[in-house]
């Protein structure tokens, strides 16, 4: 049997008196695609960044390849810490949030060089290459505000795989983005999930989700409410609670 | 009409020159240790630690919310009364314009900080950065370019500020001034002069200070 790469029992996330997330329980096995869809407010968002640490759970188990992980940046005994959680676990955010002060190279090239340790030659050819394969090899020395948003998102795809993570984090990745230029970014994404990369996408795009996602949870009021296949869940949704969702998204 | 005459103030070039070198050195001197305190007081206020936090608070109202005069004035007469040992108008001097400029300083340096998006520090955390890395390549370098208007304003007020110094006879400029005017009795000479020199030195800081405001509105 193969184990899980995250394991989460129980995880609840308050913020102050507001309990945001009231109990999670979650695998995500390898080469998952695993889309998380659910009304806003619902936790989305907070999930998926309890799953870098970027958010602490404020109770549950946690485990990255069945070792828990600790609060702190290090880890201590046999629990790994949130820096080396985060090197295997990347994050592609709503909003880009490149870091406009350094070209597009040095930004895939700053976190494999300071956190891997890469040598500058190692590390741009990388990120090189990995510019080629979202179609932007001509940017290298470009600065982040002379792209537009979709190039901005797939260079910040760039960054995240430069970590070589084992799973990908992605929070409504083409939310922010003109409608002309939401397909560069899920073709990315796609030929991601098609080259076996372990993911999870909070996604308002259902078609996408229905295409690529190998299981859809839908989230509501801080619970898993409803998961399973793509199939069952976007196109046989069974409570109303989640077909009065799905109707809203196709018109 | 006033009978100008600049050539007997000017036979005293060298007071004058000493003025201006001491200006320069206490101006240097105090800008360097004011941003070293600035830096820590800085962090100290957005430590994980209240106690820190406290402090520095404390110490930024305190300097920030008390006349530099009378601090200066406090420092050199009514410190050494206090500790029982006696304090050179040098170390009173220097000491006291440091840690004043400190104060505006670390809120200069806290704003600038504080001003870059969130999600800056986010995308540096969730490649694995430590958060002194991530304040060192990703915030700092971004922060600063920000701050820089800001701080060379205030760098300019240092500068004017030395002359307070004349209070406890430091040999800055306006003290050394006010020697050549004892000496020649021709006050409207000698502090014209005085003006003139200041300016000269300040002129070019509040260009460089517009220049880089300039630039930063356009780059936003
Ligand atoms: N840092 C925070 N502090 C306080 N409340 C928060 C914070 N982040 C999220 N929340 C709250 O948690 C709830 C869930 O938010 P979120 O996880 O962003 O939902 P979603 O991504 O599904 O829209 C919302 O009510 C939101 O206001
Ligand atoms: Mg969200």
């Amino acid at each position: 049997m193969t184990e899980p790469v995250i394991a989460v029992r129980g995880l609840t996330k308050s913020f102050g008196s507001l309990e945001v997330l009231k109990g999670i329980d979650l695998d995500l096995m390898p080469g998952e695609v695993l889309g998380v869809i659910g009304p806003s407010g619902s936790g989305k968002s907070t999930l998926i960044r309890c799953l870098n640490m970027m958010e602490i759970p404020t109770s549950g188990r946690f485990t990255f390849r069945g070792q828990e992980v600790t609060s702190r940046f290090r880890g201590k005994g046999a629990r790994i810490g949130t820096g080396e959680l985060r090197r295997e676990v990347g994050m592609v955010f709503q909003h880009f949030n490149l870091f406009p002060h350094l070209s597009v190279l040095d930004n895939i090239t700053k976190g494999p060089r300071l956190v891997r340790g890469q040598s500058r030659a190692e590390a741009e050819a990388l990120a090189l290459d990995l510019l080629a394969q979202v179609g932007l090899a001509d940017k290298a020395r470009a600065y982040p505000s002379h792209l537009s948003g979709g190039q901005k998102q797939r260079v910040a795809i760039a960054r995240a795989l430069a970590m070589k993570p084992v799973v990908l984090l992605l929070d409504e990745v083409t939310s922010a983005l003109d409608p002309e230029l939401v397909g560069e970014v899920l073709a990315v994404i796609r030929r991601l999930a098609e080259g076996g990369m372990t993911m999870v996408l909070v996604t308002h795009e259902m078609g996408f989700a229905a295409d690529i996602a190998s299981r859809v949870l839908f989230m509501e009021q801080g619970r898993i409410a409803e998961q399973g296949s793509a199939d069952d869940i976007l196109r046989n949704p069974r409570s109303d609670r989640l077909r009065g969702f799905l109707s809203r998204f196709h018109g | 009409m006033y009978n100008w005459d600049f050539f007997t103030v000017m036979q005293s070039f060298d007071l004058f020159l000493i003025g201006v070198w001491t200006t320069f050195l206490y101006t240097v001197g105090s800008i360097v240790l004011g941003v070293i305190i600035g830096l820590a007081a800085c962090f100290a206020r957005l430590s994980r630690f209240a106690a820190l936090r406290i402090l520095s608070r404390s110490y930024q109202e305190l300097f920030r919310c008390t006349p530099l005069l009378v601090q200066i004035l406090w420092a050199y007469y009514a410190l050494p009364m206090l500790l029982g040992v006696s304090i050179s108008n040098t170390t009173a001097g220097l000491l006291t314009l440091s840690l004043y400029v400190g104060s505006f300083y670390s809120e200069i340096f806290r704003g600038g900080i504080n001003a870059i998006d969130k999600g800056q520090r986010e995308a540096a955390a969730a490649v694995g950065m430590s958060g002194v890395q991530s304040m060192t390549h990703i915030i700092l370098p971004q922060a600063i370019k920000k701050m820089l208007p800001a701080f060379i304003n205030q760098s300019v007020i240092q500068v004017k500020n030395t002359s307070l110094l004349y209070a406890i006879s430091v040999a800055e400029l306006t003290y050394m001034t006010s020697v050549v005017n004892s000496e020649t009795y021709r006050p409207l000479e000698a502090y014209t002069l005085a003006a003139v020199m200041y300016f000269v030195m300040l002129f070019p800081l509040t260009q460089i200070a517009d220049h880089f405001e300039r630039r930063m509105r356009r780059s936003d």
